[in-house]
């Protein structure tokens, strides 16, 4: 091996910022020559992929549309990780907050108001948060691994939605099939530009990145919380309410999961349908590390990964590809993101021992 | 370098196109595109749709281009990809599954010029039509097959969800029992699912183990047919004929053959007679086929066919009364058909069937 990884000893800043960049090069890079051998002009799906979905007001709409629940339950699961909290129930507390929010709207179609709406979108958040709780609690209590019992609450939610769909919240009017009537207008959320589905849950997704910022950077919890995550010892011997924190962290990101679910089928969805999320869920938990827990870095990553659904939408339309190319997309961008932050602590050296071993070599043998 | 040169050809070919003047309409393929919930490869209802789709691009060779969306989830993600689908230029989308009805509806209320056909719901609009095949009319003749070849008087259904469909082909099934066989008993098992092959080979195995030895199903996987080929009993293939998967367990699959409906609509597309309608085709309109009857003696096979051919005559209609509910209610009289909306509706079970629908 000529190449060697040295440590850094210190975190290099500038490969941090560097680091995403240059994993996006990557990506591309491989994803045109995978296009080449696809038989594509790699310009052009590279367009297609990641431009195209862009290229209008609708489409523009259409990404933050798909980015605002990614993003919500994003944010709220990098603070419980910041708090080596695992939840990976994201997915669960958003359909619990989609199924209570839908509850509440059905019993309202009737009602008009302003206060519809927001009544509506905090049962979703209480549907959540009670949902995130209960994991919390049973780790307080019992020691129960919350990322065990945050996986099980999401099978649990799903068949509680169904449950309710099939049955109690089913359209009386839907010849039996396993869908709730349409909200009526004051509780579905406003749209922001007309013709396009934008409506403000991305606002609420936008609000609930800078408010997570000023939480974890300018409060004192918030700081609580980052030391929790970084020394649990350091947080017991200072005095932290350890437990408290938990439940804390859990509460909140319970609660934006739980507003992401309740924005789905109030927003675009307009109703209670069986599969309200092609597992948001699961994907924040990628854009939460994507994003490094930070709330910007998550703002971005949403967006990116919503792009890459959009765009493996488009590649199957305009260019015939198959699906899983989107999914090699995911991947690849993935793989590469983790492999260039390996640059962050450690610099790729050159071998001088074996280069010079290698020239005495040259040496002996003439 | 390659990429331009074919442009070159292209530009050239419009040339000769434009030279040719009265051709250049002739000329334009029209674009059909295609909605499918479930990977293209599943071996049950969106292959089914494939081919489907196959067939109309073989039918109408330059003249039509397909595109589909395979795997696209029921939510808030199916309205941008027939949106998009219809940005691209298709004309005439086929969405596939129930869960797209109110995105479709959506969809066909912004691009009026472009036909939409929705499969398996209710709603219709001026550029909308639905689209739903008689599956039960197969499902009859499977009820007849099961109910002579069973020994233990024992026969299993494996069920998705509790939809009219398919309350409708249980109640087929056990209308053909209750002629041809009334001391059979029905068992039915909800999977919750169109698409589980480890729920449902779950299904069959337990199914089995309380000595149930004619397997039914309303979900899409070979599983079960698997499940029965091991363990020495006999299943019907669902969707898409899965004989392949049973060779001594397959008795007949009820399969989904939507070529004829997906050329015709093409075809009306183009010729500008398109309108929308409610269809619900069936054996007559070739949409429902029973390709084989397999590992069965001879005389059952005759029978069964004929009951293939009487209904797809018209002799025959499966929910024809005298017809009882569960509770012993005559709901069809005697020599009347049930009607088509009751059909569409179905929420109840007839006489003979155990247990209740799940709510």
């Amino acid at each position: 091996m000529f190449l060697k990884l040295q440590p850094r000893g210190e975190a290099s800043k500038r490969m941090s910022y560097l680091s995403p960049l240059l994993a996006g090069i990557l990506t591309l890079v491989t994803g045109g020559i995978f296009f080449i051998f696809l038989g594509h002009d790699p310009f052009h799906a590279l367009g297609v992929f990641l431009i195209s979905p862009v290229s209008d007001l609708y489409g523009f709409a259409e990404l933050c549309v798909k980015a605002a629940p990614i993003m919500l339950c994003a944010v709220g699961l990098a603070l419980a990780f910041k708090a080596q909290v695992w939840n990976i129930g994201a997915e669960g507390q958003l359909l619990m907050g989609g199924l209570l929010a839908s509850a509440v709207a059905l019993q309202l179609i009737e009602a008009e108001g302003f206060w519809v709406l927001p009544v509506v979108l905090l049962s979703g958040a209480l549907g959540g948060a009670l949902w995130g709780l209960l994991a919390a609690w049973l780790r307080n209590r019992f020691n129960a691994n919350e990322i065990l019992t945050t996986i099980m609450f999401n099978y649990i939610a799903l068949y509680l939605l169904l449950y309710f769909v099939h049955g109690a919240l089913k359209d009386p009017d839907g010849y039996g099939f396993p869908e709730s009537a349409v909200f009526s207008d004051s509780a579905t959320l406003p749209i922001l530009l007309e013709d396009t589905r934008l409506h403000i849950g991305i606002l609420f997704a936008m609000f609930a990145v800078v408010a997570s910022w000023v939480f974890i950077s300018r409060s004192f919890v918030g700081f609580q919380i980052q030391v929790l995550g970084l020394d649990s010892n350091a947080a017991k011997l200072s005095g932290f309410k350890h437990k408290r924190l938990v439940l804390l962290v859990m509460l909140i990101s319970g609660a934006l999961a739980g507003i992401a679910g309740a924005g789905e089928v109030t927003g675009p969805i307009g109703q209670l349908i069986p599969s309200i999320s092609p597992g948001y869920g699961y994907a924040a938990i990628i854009v939460a590390f994507l994003g490094r827990l930070h709330p910007v870095g998550i703002f971005f990553a949403s967006l990116l990964m919503a792009l890459i659904y959009m765009g493996g939408e488009l590649a199957q339309i305009e260019l015939n590809m198959p699906l899983a190319v989107t999914s090699l997309f995911q991947g690849m961008l993935l793989f590469y993101l983790l492999a260039c932050d390996v640059l962050i602590n450690f610099k790729i050296k050159l071998n001088k021992s074996q280069v010079a071993g290698a020239e005495q070599n040259t040496v002996g043998n003439a | 370098m390659k990429l331009s040169v074919k442009k070159l050809l292209a530009g050239a070919a419009l040339g000769l196109g434009l030279a040719a003047g009265a051709n250049v309409q002739a000329a334009d393929p029209l674009k059909v595109g295609f909605v499918y919930v479930g990977p293209v490869g599943d071996h049950g209802w969106s292959y089914q749709h494939d081919q489907g789709r196959l067939a109309v691009e073989k039918h109408f060779g330059d003249k039509v281009e397909t595109t589909f969306v395979e795997s696209v989830p029921e939510g808030a993600d199916a309205e941008r990809v027939i949106r998009n689908l219809a940005k691209a230029g298709n004309k005439l989308i086929f969405t596939t599954s129930f869960g797209y009805m109110n995105p479709t509806l959506k969809v066909a209320k912004t691009f009026k010029n472009v036909k939409f056909e929705h499969a398996t719901g209710y709603k219709k609009s001026k550029n909308m039509g639905n689209y739903l095949s008689k599956t039960f009319e197969g499902r009859y003749v499977a009820g007849f097959v099961a109910a002579k070849m069973t020994k233990s008087n024992k026969i299993g259904y494996i069920a998705s969800f509790p939809i009219p469909e398919v309350i409708r082909d249980i109640n087929t099934v056990q209308l053909a029992l209750n002629k041809y066989n009334p001391e059979a008993e029905l068992k039915i098992i909800w999977v919750n699912s169109w698409f589980d092959p480890g729920k449902e080979a779950d299904a069959a195995n337990a199914m089995m183990d309380q000595g149930v030895d004619v397997i039914l199903q309303h979900t899409d996987s070979p599983a079960a047919m698997q499940a029965a080929e091991r363990r020495g009993k006999f299943a019907v293939g669902q969707a898409s004929d899965m004989s392949s998967f049973g060779p001594n367990a397959h008795l007949m699959s009820v399969v989904d053959d939507w070529a004829e409906l997906y050329i015709r609509k093409t075809q009306e597309v183009m010729d500008g007679t398109w309108k929308p309608e409610d269809y619900f085709g069936g054996m007559a309109e070739k949409d429902i086929i029973v390709p084989a009857f397999t590992n069965m003696p001879e005389a059952v096979a005759k029978e069964a066919q004929q009951i293939v051919d009487d209904i797809t005559s018209g002799k025959l209609f499966p929910f024809t009364g005298p017809i009882k509910n569960q509770a012993g209610e005559l709901k069809v009289k005697a020599g009347e058909k049930l009607p088509m909306g009751d059909l569409l509706g179905m929420n109840w079970y007839v006489e003979g069937v155990k247990g209740s629908i799940p709510k």
